[in-house]
């Protein structure tokens, strides 16, 4: 189980804040200055003997890959090795995964490794720390490879920040051509994938050399640790800035054999922000020069077996929605409204409905368990807040969830349907999500089979009572005088 | 079967039979009104309907979320920019309320339904209780079994369900079912006499006035009944209590609604009520006095009285002349004047006659509406008066005036639906009951003793003469003599009828085929009206007209959701703040569903207002963008359908906009638009036709989808097809361009302005310090 949490980063974030405009490379400078000087970093025991990094920007989610292959040098067993990051990257840091290769080439495995945040009394210049904790500790001389994974949102900058209809979309990538990293790196090389090969322009830091889609930066040998130097990338990305800025997810469990799903969507297009004419004759007739970053379609990636879907916005049904669905998965094509532009936003709400038995079991101890996705159902969008509602059935008790990331939780009441104490729902609530956080969650509750009966009895009863009011009323004689 | 107890037996098991029978009945036909208003809901959505609808949505939706209090202070300030409008005190709260409290009780309830979702449902529920309150209206009148038969008719009669689709949220939804219920009270009255229906009749009549503008046609009906039975001698005690009671109570209660307030006394569509409520005591006063006078004296008070009399009359006359003149409009609103005066609107108020069902219908549109009823009626007529009751009276004026108002504008057709149905349930319930009892008589074998028959006859009609022999037991003898002589007087109508009632107690029978044929018949009849009616709700009326649908060849639906589209764009990618000008029809949509301020919308209140905005359509580009920027105005939106052939969009729409922005600012000239008095837009049309903004926003680069700019609605080629815009921008046009957003561009920095443009420069300065004052505005 690993833990990512962005908010400690807010402080840093603040000094970097304060600095002037443009300073981003200044202070990348100072920090590669002040920090070459530091030679008392913490323990030195440890050393990175290779590093390559492979950064895939063809999304708008960009997405990091880091072999580290470490060394102890020093003579205690070591038992975490610690990444750092710049505080403008932990900001928008949305996953850390690491894992180990062990085993022999061939029949080579991998096992993930605890990741979590980490403060460090002597951080330069509010570098942020995540700290990996090895299985076995790593002894004096033994090497170790490490994949690590960390996934960034709103990396990328459109520059410009406005486009018309007819321009594509060009980005900006910040990032270090050498890897930041509290130890000493004997050698290293990052590769900067790009979604075409138009690039417009990008830092150089010999040995750096381009080839169609891939930038190649390095090999650097022999980098002390905390080395940094800024690099920009400035390339054309149209692939579609999908954004959810904020989903509300409502699970709503009826031991009736029906799952009930609501999802309430804001959707904006994150890129360069649309500037003057939207002209419709020339985005039907030139689908290829015009409008190339906006996008109309989206996908939904929704459990199999599922029916009653709907696709509606506060105004009505949305009509343009396509559903196929086989016995592994189920897809929903949805288009919003209006194709969305730069800057443009959309709400919409999906529901869906699910058979209970796929995705609520018992557990050993007589409980019952939700397992459920976590994560918005959207093809390669990343949300910004998410809300997961799980409205448990009247009368259930005891509530707890199991989910394999730190999220907030809280306890809320909903009344629906002629409910007379109210439902429990347990509320959880996650910043900063990517696709890769779609993970099983669960949620234990314990729920006695007699409140099923509840409303039907309430219901009888009612209709019951009438029925003798109405039969008392014909019978007595309510006149003063005969 | 001889035992009087076992007889006695048989018939209150009859009758307990009958009455369960009838309530099974009853409870099917609110189930079939209910249910064939919700095709729209199946082939459609759940959807709010059309233009008004979603004014009363939204404000219901203001109601449940800030309720009752904040809903009658409500100023309106996202509406009829600048002027606002102050909702509360100028909307028919009936219709809000109703749906209002519906939401509150099912939330309470803990039934989570969405205000969408109980406005949506409202007119197919209140129609439901429309069919029930036909039910008793039709059964005060002649017996249970026209109520039924009225009452299945009404659930399904195309006119009303024009108005009452699921969706439908509109006044009329719940305005018809108050107009029968007000009837009833008023006809169970008149039976009975008592206080208590009395009491409740003026609260369903408070009801009517929260609900819809027609509460004048019962409060102008009603007391013409009266005036009726006083001149054919009908006064009784019951008439006075139900009128006299209805009259002081409606008329308090009337006034609480804050929409009509002082008017319920001070305009004209009032004063007829208050005008038989002194006959009427004048009447009851002469009754009083000729019972307790000795007949020589009776005829000195008469002298006295009429002397006295006349003159009270002169100066009441006097003062109500007096008033009604020192109004402008003669104390007359501008729609009840076209209703006396059919050709007013179109004369005077062109803004009245430019709204589509405020339009005379034409003879198709009947038989569309009311179908086989229209035949029927007539019998339905005739039976009313076999023998005339005062309840019978009541519906046999009731059917005529409404015949009159639905001449005259199209949307009236709605008040004949149900006297319509009425007469045609009294008709089709009085044919089956002569035929099948013809049938039954010759029938021997099949049915026993002539006792049973009796009873049988008894079901339908003989109860409701049971009630009005009761009734004319109560009345004293020197009142049915001047009846008579009434009667006399109208030989022709009714010495006829009343031979037939005495023929038919020795039984009139038809002969054995003759009946059965006339049944198969009338069941054949019934049949096609069915038949009609779901045709009607299933594809005439069901349509929620924001979303269009069409069947492409190879069978597939295409769906045409632009409107919502455009909605939906304002809604998300624009300022909250920013004005969206727009002809009025679209004013409702675009505050409720874009949630953006408009300059003008469907409650047409202020001419002026829209009159600018016409003239900012018909005017070239320059002169519309100052007036729009003088208004704050930042969307231009315009429909337009000559892409896919939509054909109520603003260019056939747009004489309109000349005319009642003629009517206004007489610079605009409808002349200037036609060519030779034809409206076009093809290359004949006229310059200042082809230059106006509407033609230029609408046709705007529509020449490149083709290339040769064929308008599909006005099946031509546009005139112009190559121009630019200079002072518009294009920011949206949905997907089958049947909206287009235009975006006003800044004015011009003033450095380019040389010497020779003074003249622009300092028009434009002007607009940008008076939409400057704007800005202070407290409005704003």
């Amino acid at each position: 189980m690993h833990i990512v949490r962005g908010s400690t980063a807010r402080h840093h974030t603040h000094t970097a804040m304060e600095a002037p405009l443009g300073a981003r490379l200044t202070l990348a400078l100072s920090i590669f200055a002040f920090l070459s000087l530091l030679t008392t970093a913490f323990s030195q025991q440890i050393q990175i003997l290779n590093a390559e990094r492979r950064v895939d920007l063809t999304s708008h989610i960009v997405r990091v890959f880091l072999t580290l292959k470490v060394e102890n040098t020093g003579t205690a067993p070591a038992t975490e090795i610690l990444l750092a990051f710049p505080p403008t990257q932990v900001d928008h840091l949305a996953v850390v995964k690491a894992q180990a290769a062990t085993g022999k080439r061939k029949k080579q495995t991998y096992v993930p490794l605890d990741v979590k945040p980490t403060e460090l009394p002597d951080a330069p210049n509010g570098t942020k720390y995540f700290i990996i904790s090895l299985l076995s500790p790593l002894n004096s001389g033994e090497t170790a490879t490490l994949e690590v994974l960390y996934i960034l949102t709103h990396s990328l900058e459109p520059f410009p920040a406005e486009i018309s209809q007819s321009e594509p979309q060009l980005v900006y990538y910040h990032d270090s051509a050498i890897i930041l990293s509290p130890y000493h790196i004997k050698q290293q090389t990052t590769f900067i994938k790009t979604p075409t090969a138009k690039v417009e322009s990008f830092t150089r830091v010999e040995p750096t050399n381009r080839v169609s889609t891939e930038l190649k930066y390095g090999p650097y040998e022999d980098r002390p640790p905390y080395s940094f130097s800024p690099i920009i990338v400035h390339f054309e990305n149209n692939n579609p800035f999908a954004v959810v800025e904020e989903i509300v997810r409502e699970v709503e469990i009826s031991h009736w054999g029906n799952l009930q799903i609501t999802e309430h969507y804001k959707l904006v297009h994150t890129g360069a922000r649309h500037k003057g004419v939207f002209s419709r004759v020339d985005y039907q007739s030139r689908p290829s020069f015009s409008g190339v970053s906006s996008f109309k379609h989206l996908l939904a990636r929704l459990p199999p077996r599922v029916h009653s879907v709907y696709y509606r916005d506060e105004i009505g049904n949305i009509s343009s929605s396509h559903l196929r669905t086989d016995n592994r998965k189920s897809e929903l094509e949805i288009e919003p409204r209006y194709p969305l532009f730069g800057g443009w936003k959309a709400t919409f709400v999906i529901g869906y409905g699910l058979p209970l038995q796929d995705f609520l079991f018992e557990s050993s101890d007589g409980k019952r368990y939700l397992n459920f996705s976590f994560g918005c159902p959207l093809a390669e969008t990343s949300v910004d807040k998410l809300t997961i509602k799980v409205v448990l059935p009247e009368g259930s008790k005891d509530p707890s969830a199991v989910v394999p990331f730190s999220v907030e939780q809280r306890l809320e009441t909903k009344y629906s349907y002629l409910d007379v104490v109210g439902r429990t729902v347990l509320v959880l609530e996650k910043k900063n999500l990517v696709p890769e956080h779609n993970s099983p969650f669960q949620v234990y509750y314990t729920f006695n089979q007699i409140f099923m009966l509840a409303e039907p009895l309430m219901l009888v009863s009612a209709f019951f009572f009438f029925f003798v009011a109405c039969v008392a009323y014909l019978h007595i004689d309510l006149s003063i005088r005969k | 079967m001889a035992d009087p107890e076992n007889a006695m037996g048989a018939t209150t098991l009859r009758y307990a039979f009958g009455n369960v029978l009838s309530f099974f009945i009853l409870l099917l036909i609110g189930v079939l009104a209910f249910s064939i208003r919700l095709f729209s809901v199946i082939k459609y959505e759940s959807v709010i309907h059309e233009f008004d609808p979603y004014f009363n949505y939204r404000v219901t939706q203001f109601l449940t979320k800030n309720g009752i209090y904040d809903f009658w202070n409500w100023f309106d300030d996202r509406t009829w920019y600048p002027l606002g409008r102050v909702i509360g005190g100028t909307v028919y709260p009936g219709l809000t309320l109703t749906a209002g409290t519906l939401w509150w009780i099912l939330n309470s309830l803990n039934v989570p339904l969405s205000v969408e979702t109980v406005c949506v449902f409202t007119a197919p529920i209140f129609s439901a209780f429309a069919s029930w309150a036909t039910y008793l209206l039709t059964k005060e009148v002649k017996g249970a079994g026209a109520g039924l038969t009225a009452a299945a008719l009404l659930a399904m009669v195309p006119s009303y369900i024009s108005r009452s689709v699921a969706g439908s949220y509109d006044n009329e939804a719940v305005a018809i079912f108050a107009l029968i219920f007000t009837f009833y009270l008023y006809i169970k009255t008149l039976n009975t006499g008592s206080l208590f229906y009395a009491t409740l009749n003026a609260l369903a009549y408070f009801y009517m006035v929260c609900s819809w503008g027609g509460y004048t046609f019962i409060i102008n009906l009603i007391p013409m009944h009266v005036l009726l039975c006083i001149v054919t001698g009908r006064y009784s005690s019951r008439l006075y209590i139900a009128y006299a009671p209805f009259v002081v109570l409606g008329t308090l209660l009337a006034a609480l609604v804050p929409v009509v307030g002082f008017n319920a006394v001070m305009t004209s569509e009032h004063f007829a009520s208050f005008l038989v409520f002194i006959i009427i005591h004048v009447v009851a006063f002469v009754y009083y006095i000729k019972g307790i006078l000795s007949p020589k004296m009776f005829k000195v008070a008469v002298m006295l009285v009429i002397s006295v009399g006349l003159a009270v009359c002169c100066a009441v006359m006097a003062i109500l002349i007096a008033l009604v003149a020192s109004s402008p409009t003669k104390g007359w609103s501008g729609r009840s004047l076209s209703l006396l005066d059919p050709t007013y609107a179109s004369k005077y108020i062109p803004i009245i006659a430019s709204v589509s069902e405020h339009q005379p219908p034409t003879w198709p549109s009947y038989f569309m509406d009311i179908n086989v009823l229209a035949f029927l009626v007539p019998a339905g007529i005739i039976a009313c008066f076999l023998p005339l009751s005062d309840a019978s009276s009541f519906v046999v004026l009731y059917i005529v005036t409404s015949v009159y108002f639905s001449g005259v504008m199209v949307r009236l057709m709605l008040v004949l639906a149900p006297a319509a149905c009425i007469m045609s349930g009294i008709a089709l319930s009085e044919a089956f009951h002569v035929f099948t009892r013809s049938i039954k008589f010759q029938l021997p074998g099949l049915l026993g003793s002539s006792q049973v028959d009796s009873g049988d006859a008894s079901s339908s009609t003989v109860v409701a003469q049971n009630d009005a022999g009761k009734v004319e037991k109560t009345e004293d003898t020197a009142k049915e003599r001047p009846s008579k002589k009434n009667k006399k007087k109208e030989k022709e109508i009714v010495d006829k009828p009343s031979l037939k009632t005495k023929i038919e107690k020795r039984l009139l029978v038809l002969p054995l085929e003759a009946s059965i044929f006339a049944i198969l018949l009338l069941v054949l009849l019934g049949a096609f009206y069915v038949v009609h009616c779901v045709w009607a709700a299933a594809e005439a009326y069901s349509a929620p007209s924001i979303v269009l649908t069409s069947h492409s060849p190879d069978g597939g639906l295409h769906v045409f959701d632009d409107f919502r589209e455009a909605y939906a764009w304002l809604s998300h990618n624009t300022e909250v703040d920013d004005k969206v000008a727009s002809w009025w029809d679209y004013g409702y949509q675009t505050t409720a569903m874009a949630n953006r301020t408009v300059i003008v919308d469907n409650n047409t209140w202020n001419n002026t207002h829209i009159a600018t905005v016409g003239t900012a359509m018909s005017s070239p580009e320059k002169a519309a963008w100052e007036i729009f920027n003088s208004l704050d105005v930042k969307y231009v939106l315009v429909v337009f359908g000559g892409l896919v052939g939509y054909p109520s969009d603003d260019i056939n729409k747009f004489l309109w906009m000349v005319r009642i922005g003629g009517g206004v600012f007489p610079h605009i000239k409808e002349p200037d638009y036609l060519r030779d008095g034809h409206y076009r837009i093809d290359s004949q049309a006229t310059p200042t036709m082809l230059n106006c903004l509407m033609y230029k926003l609408s046709y705007y680069r529509f020449v490149e989808t083709d290339g040769k700019g064929f308008d599909r609605v006005r099946r031509t080629e546009i005139g112009k097809k190559h121009f630019k815009l200079t002072h518009f921008e294009e920011v949206f046009t949905t997907h089958h361009w049947m909206v287009r957003i235009y975006k006003l561009k800044p004015p011009k920095n003033r450095i380019r302005g040389k010497a020779k443009k003074l003249k622009s420069k300092t028009s434009t300065t002007t607009s940008t310090k008076r939409s400057g004052a704007n800005k202070r505005n407290p409005w704003h």
